[in-house]
């Protein structure tokens, strides 16, 4: 997501075309990307120090962005026999 | 006798998957020019010794997730870090420009243009300071206009306050987006850059970033020969270097 303050013409359009379907009271949009990681973590501490780190290094640049992350527990995959 | 005769500049054109203006600074360099002109895939972790580095234009990596994004972390850039850090002469134009923002060798970030349009068309530029970089802009005065290209749809130079300050207070910036009279003006910005900012310099002035395209304004048939002055300002500039000569003796 971009910063607050970051202009963000994309989530202007989308705003501008939702007002004009009717949707009168749309006061902002903001844009931003969705990005689902499948990972392996040892326990939940784990895969949040991961995502903050993933965020940190590659998927958000600090300069214009900011993160946030769920993190969605799913069972550990069978072992290979 | 033996005469010994300098040999013509050397320059490294790094190419990206993706990236799409290695051939036309190549073109220029070679065959205006007559240097050398080596291609550089980004696994590549040795220049090969260059004399400067050419981030071109294009779509480095697709431009998935950023510009610039993916191609920091390619092998090719610990190369030119290095190179940079010992200030050698390193030029990025267009997503050259976002590359080196991405990797944090320029401040700031590029991002999508304000009215959402891809952007080709030849620009006015007004030139400040050049002395603040001059392997890439010591053949420019300070204030002058020159027309380049330039074809992009991510090109809204932003910083926060407090760096575009640190900007202009320390004459980093230097090209700004003007009319044909010069003004800097919002009418005369493709883009929406803060304070109309085209092009920037690092702290020591040998790393140029900049949205425009140099390479396509070389020659009288392509509408305008501006850009090779930026390639001149170069050879000029490597002239004056006792160790770039030394090397190329």
């Amino acid at each position: 997501m971009l910063r607050p303050g970051i202009a963000d013409p994309e989530g202007q359009t989308v705003a501008s075309a939702l007002r004009s379907l009717g949707y009168a009271t749309v006061a902002e949009v903001r844009s931003g990307k969705l990005l689902r990681i499948g990972f392996e973590a040892d326990d939940r501490d784990a895969a949040e120090r991961a995502v903050a780190d993933m965020c940190r290094r590659l998927l958000a640049n600090p300069v214009m962005e900011v993160a946030s992350w769920e993190l969605t527990p799913q069972p550990a995959p069978a072992e290979a026999s | 006798m033996t005469t010994l005769v300098a040999a013509p500049p050397r320059i490294a054109v790094v190419v990206f998957p993706g990236t799409w203006s290695e051939r036309d600074f190549a073109h220029v360099a070679g065959a205006v020019l007559g240097w050398e002109a080596n291609l550089v895939w980004h696994t590549e972790t040795d220049l090969g010794h260059p004399d400067a580095v050419v981030l071109p234009g294009g779509f480095a990596h697709g431009d998935h997730l950023r510009t610039g994004a993916i191609a920091r972390f390619s092998p090719v850039m610990r190369a030119i870090t290095d190179f940079a850090a010992a200030g050698g002469p390193v030029i990025g134009s267009c997503n050259g420009f976002q590359v080196l923002t991405e990797a944090g060798i320029l401040p700031g970030a590029l991002l999508r243009n304000d009215h959402l349009e891809f952007r080709c068309d030849w620009q006015s530029l007004r030139v400040e300071r050049p002395a603040a970089c001059p392997a890439w802009l010591g053949d420019l005065a300070d204030g002058e206009l020159i027309r380049l290209p330039i074809s992009h749809g991510e090109g809204r130079y932003v910083a926060d306050a407090a760096t575009l300050d640190a900007l202009e207070a320390d004459g980093r910036v230097v090209l700004r987006y003007a009319d044909e009279g010069g003004e800097v003006t919002d009418a005369a910005n493709p883009n929406g850059s803060a304070r109309g900012i085209a092009g920037i310099v690092n702290e020591r002035g040998n790393v140029l970033g900049l949205m425009p395209h140099p390479e396509r304004a070389a020659e009288e048939e392509v509408g305008g020969t501006d850009g090779l002055r930026l390639f001149r300002s170069l050879q000029e500039w490597l002239n004056e270097q006792p160790a770039a000569a030394e090397r190329r003796l």
